[in-house]
């Protein structure tokens, strides 16, 4: 099933190489088709997650193993357990989301919608390999339409330097990754990148705390890079700013998550020493991401700038989770990473698409917006209420979760990110809110009017429902991550099996069910 | 003694004379066509080398020559650059004044000292098929006569090569004056007893040198550009892949039949070497505007990378080296049958000729792109497999020295300032400023033809490496003295 989820864009894709550029329309409908079909079948997933059987790794579900390249033990290994499973519909319904919102190019569609289609495949593929070279080269596979998409697409008058920047800052992340997942793979002597057989492997022979302590700073670094992670951040608002929508939407909204899923999937379990040497060091980086960038978000006064920042704001809380290696942070940060997936997607479609009504991106040159356009604005206050952290959307309950995770190792930190999160996050989105939304209207927007085709509305609907539903019923999300981060964490703390923080009331009530709820 | 051994090089030089015979008889203006009927002739001597597949090693000459897997790999190499390059050559045949059947059977005698060397295990074959290429691509490269910069790429090529093989014949000398050996395992034999012997060393360290010159590797790289943007582009294209590889096949014969411990000794020397020569490669590329300088430059850069491999010292170092060279081969020879095209359109080899390639043929823009990520080792494409191979097996001896870290270190640099001017390229197809010509470019059907090859060998390459991948490991097996 995740085979067919994985394969059915990129298929799409190659057929659509073999269509004449002249029919435009049809490769629009075969990609939203594709996408569409592919959000069906995660749903599906998702869905049928907890009656699913067990795969033969007895931890993963619909799994499926395919020998790739016997020689090296690299395989086509693909499964899903309660970590990935949120990630893959994420993925999915935001690639369809994006599909939905490339009616605005008009130019060179073929290429476009070929890229799209890959993109999506490397991304879903990425979230759901378990095998570390599949895993870099699903993630390459998305990364690279990025780069043209940004160069060929892009807006605004920066988009070469743009592309030139993002292209190489990103490739220096992959590769000083690619470094330690080769690396890893050298040293942990299991002779195969399968990660099932490498996590039964290290359980039994665990790897040279030497050898962790060198191999996990190149996964950091090279993953942090990926995430911006404080202070390799500085690509991503100008990438993002430059990006077209659809693209901007999905790799701020999924394949940025891949770096710190793959710090979550490989370097938790496999250096379960080196994580909690380095967990403070990342707790400490965090603080960078939440309130040096949220400050800078104040600043800006671009939309796309704006939602660029404080989408590298936001990464910080998922590290704090990380950084807690409790699974009470854990599940927090894989709730966030779900959540802000959502969030950002629909953000930059929204920012995307009053760019290309008003023309700017300009805030200053906006105002009334609601007026004039009530559902759209309607949308946009809800996605801004969500980025600062209002309860009700999923972001509150997995920065709230996060936060009761990291409070016992790292108090202080919490209390500043607490602080950063509420008020300084506030300040920049209510403010957003005010001079995009409310006030007079300019003499350019005058003439703005919503569009009366449902089906321009329809991603943004599409991501807003997830946001509200898994907000108020986070125990959607939280029970299935919770299994899958016990396992994660169950070579970090192996002594303290099965929880690690005996405060902690048993899993089947999470603490933060009442708090969820607005 | 086994002459089938033999035949495939025989059945090539039989081929290369009649094609000198054929053209006394043919009219001049059916000469051109001479190149498919090689083109052809390669083919079947390529379908052919297939009968020898499961045949078990062995050698003719008295050891001098080795029919093994790792010769039969590299035979294969060359045949099907080879085919390719000959089918360029009739598309560049406009271009040549006079004597285009010469360029083809010039083109199949440099063929067969590659052959030739792929399967030489002796240092006088080594010579020998050396100088076959050596010479061949003296005339090769200044065929176009009434080009000043074909004459000037001529002339760099002879002196730069006629030194080269001064080294090496001096070199030679020396290694058989200490130890009275040529082939190379009576060398493997003795070379213990002569493991301290500074002249034997000396011997040994000039053969390399020599080398270097085939490899375009420090320290005798400083032809490349030059020779790359003055040749003929059939010629530019032979000299990148074929060239090149008859340099590595001989390189690890030597290194690792003749002398493996001395290899084993001197490894911290080929890791300088390489990381000197990945930078000096990449580094000089940046700032080229003319696209085959630039290929020159990076052909210096992925020598670089290939010695990587071989300074690994391992198994999987000089499979890596193997594998790598199908990538590379399939990538180069897209991205030369594209400028071939254009240039034939467009005067002038400057990067700002390909400007609205994408409007004026999509499947000339779509193939040097992917040539461009495939040398840029991005995936899914052969290139990306080739590096992570190398890279891999480098990290592996990480372990016993410290200075692989540095190598992989350089390399990942090296990576990563490729991008940049491989980037260029694609930038100046896609998103330059338009000319005001657009017309469209025609590209006939065998040249078609060969791009989609080109085009499915690099994604095949990438995507199943698995085959490949094994075949090189059998291959480098015959070099496993560890």
């Amino acid at each position: 099933m995740l085979t067919y989820l994985i394969f059915l864009p990129l298929l799409t894709a190659v057929i659509l190489c073999f269509v004449p550029r002249n029919y435009a329309f049809l490769m629009r409908l075969a990609s939203l088709a594709a996408t569409g079909v592919t959000m069906l079948l995660a749903l599906a997933v998702f869905l049928r997650f907890d009656s699913a059987p067990l795969g033969p790794s007895s931890a993963y579900k619909f799994e499926q193993q395919l020998n790739w390249i016997r020689s090296l033990g690299i395989s086509y290994h693909v499964g899903v357990d309660g970590v990935n499973v949120g990630l893959v519909l994420m993925g999915a319904i935001v690639a369809f989301a994006a599909t939905c919102c490339a009616w605005e190019i008009r130019n060179r569609e073929k290429e476009f919608y070929i890229l799209l289609l890959i993109m999506t495949g490397g991304i879903l593929c990425a979230f759901a390999s378990l095998d570390l070279f599949l895993f870099y080269f699903a993630h390459e596979l998305a990364l690279v339409p990025t780069f043209i998409m940004i160069g060929v697409w892009g807006r605004g008058v920066d988009k070469n330097l743009a592309t030139f920047q993002i292209t190489l800052y990103l490739s220096i992340g992959a590769l000083v990754a690619l470094a330690g997942l080769i690396a890893l793979y050298l040293r942990a002597g299991a002779q195969s990148f399968d990660l099932v057989t490498l996590t039964q492997y290290a359980a039994v022979h665990p790897m040279a705390v030497r050898d962790q302590n060198f191999i996990f700073p190149l996964l950091l670094v090279g993953f942090g890079i990926l995430i911006s992670l404080w202070p390799f951040h500085t690509w991503a608002p100008l990438g993002y700013g430059s990006a077209p929508t659809p693209t901007a939407m999905l790799h701020a909204g999924v394949l940025k998550k891949f770096g710190l899923y793959g710090l979550i999937r490989i370097a938790l379990p496999l250096l379960p020493h080196a994580a909690q040497a380095w967990a403070g060091t990342i707790a400490w980086l965090c603080l960078g991401n939440i309130v040096y960038c949220g400050f800078v978000a104040m600043r800006q006064r671009d939309l796309n700038w704006l939602i660029g920042y404080s989408s590298v704001a936001h990464m910080g809380f998922i590290f704090l989770g990380i950084a807690s290696l409790n699974i009470i942070g854990v599940t927090g940060a894989v709730l966030v990473m779900i959540a802000h997936g959502f969030l950002a997607a629909l953000t930059f479609g929204l920012a995307g698409y009053l760019q290309h009504t008003t023309g700017t991106s300009d805030m200053d040159k906006m105002g009334g917006l609601l007026r004039r356009l009530p559902f759209l604005g309607g949308a946009l206050l809800l996605a801004l209420f969500a980025g600062c952290g209002l309860p009700g959307f999923a972001n509150f309950a997995g920065e709230v979760t996060v936060f009761f995770g990291a409070w016992k190792q790292f108090p202080l930190i919490t209390v500043l990110a607490v602080w950063a999160a509420l008020v300084i996050g506030a300040v920049y989105m209510l403010r957003a809110i005010r001079s995009l939304l409310h006030g007079p209207v300019p003499e350019r927007c005058a003439q703005t009017v919503e569009d009366s085709w449902p089906l321009r509305k329809l991603p943004y609907v599409l991501l807003l429902v997830p946001l509200l539903v898994f907000g108020v019923y986070p125990r959607l999300l939280t029970d299935k991550i919770w299994p899958g981060a016990e396992t994660v964490l169950a070579s970090v703390h192996p002594s303290e099996q099965p929880s690690p923080m005996p405060a902690v009331t048993p899993k089947s009530t999470p603490i933060h069910r009442a708090e969820a709820k607005p | 003694m086994n002459y089938s051994l033999i035949s495939l090089e025989i059945a090539v030089v039989i081929l290369g004379l009649g094609l000198l015979l054929a053209d006394l008889w043919i009219r001049p203006e059916q000469k051109t066509r001479l190149g498919y009927l090689a083109a052809l002739g390669v083919g079947l001597i390529l379908f052919w080398s297939f009968k020898f597949s499961g045949v078990p090693s062995a050698s003719a000459f008295n050891g001098m020559f080795v029919l093994d897997p790792l010769a039969l790999y590299f035979q294969r190499f060359f045949l099907l650059a080879a085919i390719i390059v000959l089918i360029m050559s009739v598309a560049f045949a406009g271009r040549i004044a006079t004597g285009i059947s010469e360029y083809y059977s010039l083109i199949i005698f440099a063929l067969a000292g590659m052959m030739f060397a792929a399967s030489a295990n002796d240092l006088a074959l080594l010579f020998v098929a050396l100088e076959l290429i050596t010479v061949t691509f003296y005339v090769l490269t200044s065929f176009q006569r009434a080009r000043l910069a074909s004459l000037e790429a001529g002339v760099k090529y002879l002196i730069i090569g006629a030194l080269s093989s001064a080294f090496l014949v001096y070199g030679i000398a020396l290694v058989f004056g200490t130890t009275g050996q040529l082939n190379f395992n009576r060398i493997a034999a003795v070379a213990s007893e002569f493991a301290d012997n500074r002249v034997f060393l000396l011997g040994i360290l000039f053969i390399l040198v020599g080398l270097s010159f085939k490899l375009a590797a420090f320290p005798a790289h400083l032809w490349a550009p030059d020779v790359y943007q003055g040749s003929p582009v059939p010629t530019t294209a032979f000299l990148a892949v074929g060239s090149k590889a008859a340099g590595f096949v001989l390189l690890l014969r030597l290194l690792f039949t003749a002398v493996p411990a001395i290899t084993e000794r001197w490894n911290d020397l080929l890791i300088v070497v390489a990381m000197v020569t990945i930078l000096y490669g990449n580094l000089c590329a940046i700032p080229q505007r003319n696209l085959k300088r630039i290929f020159g430059y990076s052909s210096i850069a992925n020598a670089g990378y290939l010695l990587m491999g071989v300074a690994a010292l391992s198994g999987a170092g000089r499979a890596a080296v193997l594998y790598y060279l199908g990538g590379y081969l399939f990538a180069v020879l897209a991205a030369f049958l594209v400028i071939l095209l254009v240039m034939n359109e467009v005067e002038g080899e400057d990067i700002s000729a390909l400007a609205g390639l994408n409007q004026r043929s999509p499947l000339l823009a779509a193939a040097l792109t992917c040539s461009m990520v495939s040398l840029a080792g991005i995936p899914p494409l052969a290139g990306f497999f080739g590096k992570f191979l190398l890279i891999k097996a480098a990290l592996e001896q990480g372990a016993i020295d410290p200075l692989y870290y540095w190598l992989v270190g350089v390399a990942f640099l090296g990576v990563i300032i490729s991008i940049s001017y491989y980037f260029g390229v694609i930038r100046a197809i896609y998103w330059s400023k338009e000319p005001p010509v657009l017309s469209a470019i025609p590209v006939p059907l065998i040249l078609r033809l060969a791009l989609y090859v080109c085009l499915a060998g690099m994604f095949y390459l990438g995507l199943f490496p698995n085959t490949v991948v094994e075949l090189a490991n059998a291959a480098v097996k015959v070099l496993a003295v560890r």
